[in-house]
């Protein structure tokens, strides 16, 4: 499957899957994928997220350290055993199923690869234990490697690779076994910026190429938006928003997301073109709605003053004071508090003449139809 | 494919002419005064010497000149042999039981785990004549489990060559386990969740990848229990006795020519020396490096 067949297919959601794989639904396709509802106690905190995917969905659990994503996708392999809920891959329920016998592959923040073996035999490891023999397991591992451009690196062991070769091997590795849902916990995170444009474009292709579910945890919005189908993102162990990553990003409904897509985000009450926020002043809007709303604005859409500007066409103004100040690549990132808190941006030679320092009073202006304002 | 800046292979050599340099080459007697003061010294060098100077002793001592004719004799090489044999069944012994249990040890939550490992390191601390005795009690012809072996099995262990196998594996075997349930401690378990997602049960887990991981722990600690059943004496004599050929090891045989013909002491106590320093040397890029 190409590329551009993925995106189209990602931009039908959740459709059921084509007659193009057919020959691998083994199973109809009502039950095909993954259908999980997982719960899982510890002490004070609780995961509860209910998750379904059609094979050759790519879903990206985002959220915050500490959220319960790797918990998720610990229970999904079986290595935490669910308190509560069920899960289902392709009709069958894998909840009591000790995790070597389920057909599930995970590729580890960094790796695991076996430092004993050389990639070659990490790769075979897998086969073998599914009852290959020597020969055939290294055959299918040699084969593999060869798909990810790693042949030439088959007898070196795990320290001698660079990181994204390992991470190219340890995704050999999970393949291998064929599985049905393959997972992936922070598959980028263990790289350097540079590989890591690399790496995530091969990910992005391999994804493609498999045909079953995929599962993949990221506290990374580019990862997750890059590689995913779906975002599903989850804060304090319940999922807080799901959707596609357009949307997720258009539309955030968490402080969270909203600070991950760089957006300022607030929650109030519509009435028609305006929007009384919960806590602090109105805001005028180009959407004309009623009831509970999100107003979201990127910080670049915000113009700064010294003085109260007259005779702007902006229909927001609110005087504030600057709280902070941080270069945001060739920006300048403004805090602001006063009226309403807000985070606004702006060009380095336009702070100097502006005489920006934190406590600075300036005059905060956004015009209606740079907002963007969607129903709570 | 640039190294980064801290690995640039410059960098550490420029550091080292900095301080280990100068410390390595430094002139003798220049050190006098950074060298340690003389209340620390002059004990540590007494420690020193009394470490080394019986070994010293040993050697100015031995009777190089019938040195051939005694360790040519039949008596040593029966005791050598049986000492050799016999340490390295109890290690083996120790390998079989003593890995798998380091293993629950360290992998596996259970009520009273530790009173257990205390049960199993209190041989470590335990005078080995009371093991001996212990061991009597327990596998003697008449001991608790010893009545049931002999009148079921017809096995008798007391004062058998297995005997003596037995009695060096109870002292030798915590050796084992301390050492193997420490590096399991410091290997990481996640290998073993990595190769159950692979499909492996948690038995292949353990013997394809836990244990060539923790492979230089495990030998460090048969070395270690090795040299400890090699020089075993209180439970072996206690629980096996002193019969030459069947259960005279070497350091009964030494203690045994000790009180007869002192020159053959000192002769056989001499392989052992030789014995013990070899392991060391074996042991040396782990240990002696270490520091």
């Amino acid at each position: 499957m190409t590329d551009a067949e993925k995106t189209a297919r990602g931009a039908v959601a959740r459709r059921a899957p084509g007659p193009v794989r057919g020959e691998d639904a083994r199973s109809g396709p009502a039950d095909a994928g993954l259908d999980a509802r997982l719960v899982v106690e510890r002490g004070a905190f609780r995961l509860d997220v209910t998750l379904s995917a059609a094979p050759g969905d790519v879903v990206a659990l985002l959220g915050p350290n500490g959220a319960g994503k790797t918990t998720a996708l610990r229970a999904l392999a079986g290595l935490v055993a669910l308190t509560d809920g069920h899960l289902r891959l392709d009709g069958a329920a894998l909840d009591r199923t000790p995790p070597e016998a389920r057909p599930v592959g995970v590729v580890f923040q960094d790796y695991l690869l076996f430092p004993h073996l050389t990639a070659l035999d990490n790769v075979a490891f897998g086969p073998r234990c599914h009852g290959a023999t020597k020969a055939g397991a290294r055959a299918l591992a040699a084969e593999w490697l060869e798909r990810m451009d790693l042949t030439a690196h088959a007898g070196a062991k795990p320290r001698r690779l660079s990181g994204g070769q390992a991470q190219r091997v340890a995704l050999a590795r999970a393949l291998a076994t064929r599985p049905r849902l393959l997972l992936l916990d922070e598959p980028l995170a263990a790289l350097d910026a540079r590989t890591r444009l690399d790496v995530r474009a091969q990910l992005r292709r391999h994804l493609a190429d498999f045909e079953a579910v995929a599962v993949l945890v990221t506290h990374d919005p580019l990862d997750a938006m890059v590689l995913a189908d779906r975002l599903v993102v989850i804060e304090d162990g319940g999922i807080v928003q799901e959707g596609s990553p357009t949307h997720v990003a258009r539309h955030p409904r968490t402080d969270y997301i909203a600070h991950l897509v760089g957006l300022n985000l607030y929650r109030g009450r519509a009435e028609g073109h305006t929007v009384r926020l919960d806590a602090g002043p109105a805001i005028t809007t180009s959407e004309d709605l009623g009831g509970p709303v999100f107003v979201a604005f990127p910080p670049s859409a915000v113009t700064l003053h010294r003085d109260r500007p007259t005779g702007s066409s902006a229909r927001n103004l609110w005087r504030c004071e600057v709280a902070g100040l941080e270069t945001h690549g060739d920006q300048i990132r403004a805090a602001l508090t006063g009226e309403l808190a807000l985070a606004a941006d702006l060009t380095t030679v336009a702070a100097a003449e502006l005489d920006l320092h934190p406590g600075a009073t300036v005059w905060a202006a956004l015009k209606a139809a740079e907002t963007h304002a969607y129903p709570a | 494919m640039t190294s980064s800046p801290p690995d640039s292979p410059d960098r550490p050599g420029a550091a080292d002419t900095l301080t280990g340099g100068p410390r390595r080459r430094r002139a003798p007697g220049s050190g006098g005064s950074r060298g340690a003061p003389l209340p620390l010294l002059l004990p540590a060098l007494v420690g020193l010497a009394f470490l080394v100077l019986p070994l010293v002793a040993l050697l100015v001592r031995a009777p190089w000149r019938s040195m051939p004719d005694l360790l040519t004799s039949s008596e040593v090489w029966q005791a050598l042999r049986l000492s050799l044999v016999c340490a390295t069944a109890a290690t083996a012994v120790s390998l079989v039981i003593g890995v798998p249990l380091a293993w629950l040890l360290a992998r596996v939550e259970f009520p009273g785990r530790g009173v257990v490992r205390a049960l199993v390191t209190l041989p470590l601390v335990l005078p080995p004549v009371v093991g001996g005795v212990a061991l009597l009690m327990a596998l003697g012809r008449n001991g608790v489990v010893g009545q049931w072996l002999d009148a079921w099995f017809g096995i008798t262990l007391p004062f058998t060559t297995a005997g003596v196998v037995v009695a060096e594996a109870f002292v030798a075997m915590p050796f084992l386990v301390i050492s193997v349930e420490g590096t399991l401690r410091a290997a990481d378990p996640r290998y073993e969740e990595a190769a159950t997602t692979l499909g492996a049960s948690r038995f292949t887990a353990f013997r394809r990848v836990t244990l060539p991981l923790i492979a230089p722990g495990v030998a460090a600690g048969a070395v270690l229990a090795w040299a400890r059943a090699l020089g075993e004496f209180g439970a072996t004599i206690t629980f096996a006795g002193n019969f030459p050929g069947r259960t005279q090891t070497m350091p009964l045989a030494v203690y045994l020519a000790l009180q007869s013909d002192p020159e053959a002491a000192i002769a056989l106590s001499l392989v052992l020396l030789a014995v013990s320093v070899a392991v060391l040397a074996g042991l040396r890029d782990r240990w002696m490096t270490a520091s």
